[in-house]
């Protein structure tokens, strides 16, 4: 039963992200992106990890995509301007070196020999295991990217500010 | 319980999704969420691990990508906004002042 909900969300996953790539619209591709981000957080939830699944909902579906969603309208683009037609070379030439590196990821999945054991359902979902490797074995990290938010902050707001007013 | 060889290449589909989003496309937002899928697509394999090999680190990686990803998707949007303001374009072959 497991097994078909995996093949289903990984199926989902999959033709949404397909979508993506394709769409003209970039409104379209930030709706099927979503699509895919929550397939994705089913995923998780299937691995047990119900902490990430909710993470991966609220930051990606929710905040990131509610940023580009912002910025697809407040660039307000013309009819013409939402999608440019790639070049035929340029797509055959994206697809070929698509499969060549899928080829190369998956030899190098099925080749390499790992010990895989079962997978942990129930104990992965477990906050306070979690947040003790987060606070005491990765605490100089998190304080790290606790900067680099505030770096991306300041920096996305002097980039994107006015050049008058510079 | 889908085997750990059924996460990778899942992740390795979606990866490789993501290279070709970014190769065919020339609108600069597209190719932006084409990278978000790449590391949503990583996100899947340190999960895949973290949870076979029964370790939190997977997870505490997963924590920080997703933190990054943010930082980056505020900044890079910035940026595009800043060169839709003096090109009035989100074509990438309009943005070539860097080539020569």
């Amino acid at each position: 039963m497991a097994n078909f909900f995996f093949y289903i969300l990984a199926a989902l996953a999959i033709a949404s992200a397909l979508m993506v790539v394709t769409r003209r619209n970039a409104v379209h591709s930030a709706m099927y992106l979503v699509l895919t981000m929550a397939a994705i957080a089913g995923l998780f939830v299937q691995l047990g990890s119900w902490f990430i699944a909710a993470l991966q909902i609220i930051v990606y579906a929710g905040a990131i995509m509610v940023l580009f969603l912002f910025v697809i309208m407040m660039l307000n683009l013309k009819k013409d301007e939402f999608g440019f037609d790639s070049r035929i070379f340029q797509r055959i030439f994206a697809f070929v070196l698509g499969v060549l590196f899928l080829a190369q990821i998956v030899l190098v999945v099925t080749k390499y020999p790992y010990q895989a054991g079962r997978p942990y359902e129930q104990s992965m979902g477990d906050i306070a295991r979690l947040s003790q490797k987060l606070f005491y074995d990765y605490l100089y990290p998190f304080e790290i990217v606790g900067v680099l938010l505030l770096a991306a902050i300041i920096g996305a707001v002097v980039i994107a500010r006015k050049p008058e007013e510079r | 319980m889908a085997s750990l060889t059924s996460y990778l290449m899942l992740s390795a589909i979606l990866f490789a999704i993501g290279v070709y989003g970014v190769l065919r496309n020339r609108n600069a937002i597209i190719i932006f969420m084409s990278i978000e899928l790449m590391l949503n697509a990583v996100n899947i394999t340190l999960m895949a691990f973290s949870s076979y090999l029964k370790d939190f680190s997977g997870q505490v990686f997963i924590f920080l990508v997703i933190a990054v990803a943010a930082a980056e998707v505020a900044v890079g949007l910035a940026i595009i906004v800043a060169i839709f303001r003096k090109k009035e374009s989100v074509n990438v072959d309009d943005i070539n002042i860097m080539k020569w």
